[in-house]
């Protein structure tokens, strides 16, 4: 028995170990933003999504697809009730999107895009944007707010976290300090500075608030029934919560001869 | 045959063709229950509950989702944007294969506290063992089909332990595969296996219940049913208790459905599957992690004259730790049940359910130094306590004294003329 006992403690003192040292490439913790579609009663903030929007449309849509994302989906037919955008607007914003098409001879034609089409994608295939971008693939951000640890903190954080490298780090050719990228190393030049955008609706864009906009905006493509969810949730859970009281109820009535 | 006589001419006419009234009063109304089941014994119906809700919800998954190596990652987020309540589908089936573990790990550790397994539940135990293996094997596959990086290489890394297998072992892979690597024919078999398979767990689930009704639930008290008063028919008593802690259930899982859906998930499943891309860390599902530190953690084993190399110890560890779980009525020595007149292995217990969460914690860093020896010593503590400790303990402990009959422990913890009602 005392073996036993002793093996027992031993996992124990095992258990009670020191933390592992953290590894080299540390990175900063993550500094924590209020997101408006956060917590249970969270919501988009669409004035802030249409701006980051029009950051993205005028800036990462230069190399950044959004495949998983129609041009209706802005508008009011969109999941989740969209973006804010009108039919009007989202007719317009389509219309600047040259796609492939064919026509009735069955000859390649472009063609002004439609709601009901896909965001265009920058290039062609991966070939063609590894090739523009010095052989780095840059990512389709349709749920890239879901995709990366930390979600919109973290892509805030990258968005705002270019600096000049420490005097003993060599950067790759073509390669950008970032305190927040996993490494340190982003093939990513600072994508977005103050004034990288006139904001239509006259906000200053600093590039605080452009990053701010543009995770919103983001969030929301990843996963724009999110208000839905939250909505639906707050009736279940309070249907829930009477359901199991006068389940408790009807447990207490029916077990009160038994005790 | 109580409730046919109560019933109309027609739930006659079929009972005496077919009994199947008779059965449902037999098994549900009359049925003999202890009636000192505590709240751990809710979990068995939740797990019943939860595999019927992974079913139908996977049915209307199936319906819209692609299986295909170019279209299942877009397929399923189509779900979760263009089909009505695709999210919510989606999401209660994402989530409930986690919370199906968690009912199904708990309703294990209650069989393991009370001594569930022991005689004359030893088939009882094996079949519920059965279906665990089962459910693993459904959860992962499920896990491929949304085709993120974690589902490809997951894929990778588990098709790849049999490998292990001697002189044959990469042509199986290839051969389970159908294909050199990971892909598209291996998806779709993956995807045919994870629709058949729930439904051989309903299969042995019915095998499962066979076994319970034949000598009845067992208790916290580990102690056989004396005569009718340690009894109370499972309806009404214990199908409100049941209904009462699925609605507290119900609440928890509904929480993470609705406000923290991906908070069990891994953000790189949401990254497409690259097979030229390998991620920097491969973990599976959480549920599956303490297994996963057991496979990494087995190094190279010297038996006399040969060596088993560290990946097929890993693999034979990794097996033979729900391998175990089978013997597990014959390595356990000692004749009563419940832990509650087991002081010694009570504690060994508790130190089993730390080790789990440990190889837990064990499973999700990459093996390297502090994580390597504390996965080591996890492991050796898990077969420690089932080959070693559970056959010594059951000759060496001195259980406490059990009560005379369930009826006479219950009724002396609960005064009978006081109006509060306490637990016993």
């Amino acid at each position: 028995m005392r073996a036993l006992a002793l093996a027992a403690g031993l996992g124990f003192a095992l258990l009670a170990g020191p933390a592992v040292a953290p590894a080299q490439e540390a990175t900063p913790p993550l500094p924590k933003q209020a997101w408006p579609f956060d917590g249970v009663f969270g919501a988009f903030d669409r004035a802030a999504a249409q701006r980051g929007f029009q950051v993205y449309n005028s800036v990462c849509a230069n190399c950044h697809a959004l495949h998983l994302v129609a041009y209706g989906d802005l508008g009011p037919a969109g999941p989740g009730g969209g973006l804010g955008f009108n039919l009007d607007q989202v007719k317009a914003i389509a219309a600047a999107k040259p796609v492939p098409d064919t026509n009735d001879q069955g000859e390649a034609t472009m063609r002004a895009a439609l709601p009901a089409d896909h965001f265009v994608s920058p290039f062609a295939n991966e070939k063609a944007a590894r090739a523009a971008n010095n052989s780095a693939l840059p990512p389709d951000l349709s749920v890239i707010v879901k995709a990366r640890e930390g979600g919109a903190d973290y892509l805030y954080a990258l968005l705002t976290g270019y600096k000049e490298p420490p005097a003993d780090i060599k950067l790759g050719e073509g390669m950008n300090y970032n305190e927040f990228f996993p490494g340190h190393q982003i093939a990513m030049p600072q994508p977005i500075n103050d004034n990288s955008v006139t904001y239509d609706d006259g906000t200053p864009a600093t590039l605080d608030q452009e990053a701010y906009d543009l995770v919103n905006f983001l969030a929301w493509a990843a996963e724009p029934t999110l208000e839905e969810r939250h909505r639906t949730g707050i009736k279940v859970i309070l249907f829930l919560l009477v359901m199991t009281g006068i389940l408790y109820a009807g447990k207490r009535r029916i077990w009160a001869a038994v005790h | 045959m109580d409730a046919p006589r109560k019933q109309s001419a027609l739930v006659r006419w079929i009972d005496y063709r077919l009994p199947i009234f008779s059965f449902m009063d037999h098994e549900l109304n009359a049925y003999p229950t202890p009636r000192n089941l505590s709240y751990w014994w809710n979990f068995g119906s939740l797990a019943g509950f939860m595999l019927v809700l992974m079913i139908a919800t996977g049915v209307f998954l199936a319906m819209q989702y692609t299986p295909h190596a170019d279209f299942a990652f877009d397929s399923v987020e189509r779900i979760m944007r263009d089909v009505n309540w695709g999210w919510l589908i989606r999401y209660i089936h994402m989530n409930g294969a986690s919370f199906f573990f968690i009912v199904t790990y708990i309703h294990i550790f209650r069989g393991l506290y009370y001594g569930s397994y022991k005689a004359p539940r030893e088939l009882l135990w094996i079949l519920g063992v059965v279906i665990l293996l089962l459910m693993m094997a459904t959860a992962f596959m499920g896990y491929v089909l949304p085709w993120g990086q974690m589902s490809f290489w997951g894929a990778t890394v588990i098709t790849n332990l049999f490998s292990a297998i001697p002189i044959v072992g990469n042509d199986i892979v290839t051969w389970l595969l159908g294909g050199f690597a990971v892909g598209n024919p291996a998806l779709n078999r993956f995807y045919s296996l994870h629709y058949l398979l729930p439904f051989l767990i309903v299969g042995v689930v019915v095998l499962h219940l066979v076994a319970l009704h034949q000598h009845g639930s067992n208790n916290p008290l580990g102690i056989d049913r004396k005569g009718p008063q340690d009894s109370i028919p499972f309806h009404p008593y214990y199908t409100i208790k049941d209904l009462f802690g699925m609605g507290v259930f119900l609440i928890v899982y509904a929480a993470f459905i609705f406000f923290m859906p991906n908070a069990l998930g891994d953000p790189a499943n949401y990254i497409p599957a690259n097979p030229l891309q390998t991620p920097p860390e491969i973990v599976p599902e959480w549920y599956l992690l303490p297994f996963y530190a057991i496979l990494r953690s087995v190094p190279d084993i010297w038996l006399l004259l040969f060596t088993i190399p560290a990946k097929t110890a890993g693999v034979l560890c990794m097996f033979g730790s729900i391998g175990v779980l089978f013997i597990l009525p014959w390595l356990d020595t000692s004749p009563v049940r419940s832990s509650r007149f087991r002081p010694v292995y009570k504690w060994f217990f508790w130190l089993l359910v730390i080790d789990a969460f440990v190889l837990g914690y064990v499973g999700a860093h990459r093996p390297e130094g502090f994580y390597v020896l504390l996965g080591r010593a996890g492991t050796l503590y898990y077969f420690f306590h089932f080959l070693i400790l559970l056959p010594l303990l059951g000759k060496l402990e001195r259980p406490r004294p059990l009560p005379a009959s369930i009826s006479a422990a219950v009724l002396r913890a609960v005064p009978a003329a006081s109006g509060k009602v306490e637990h016993a």
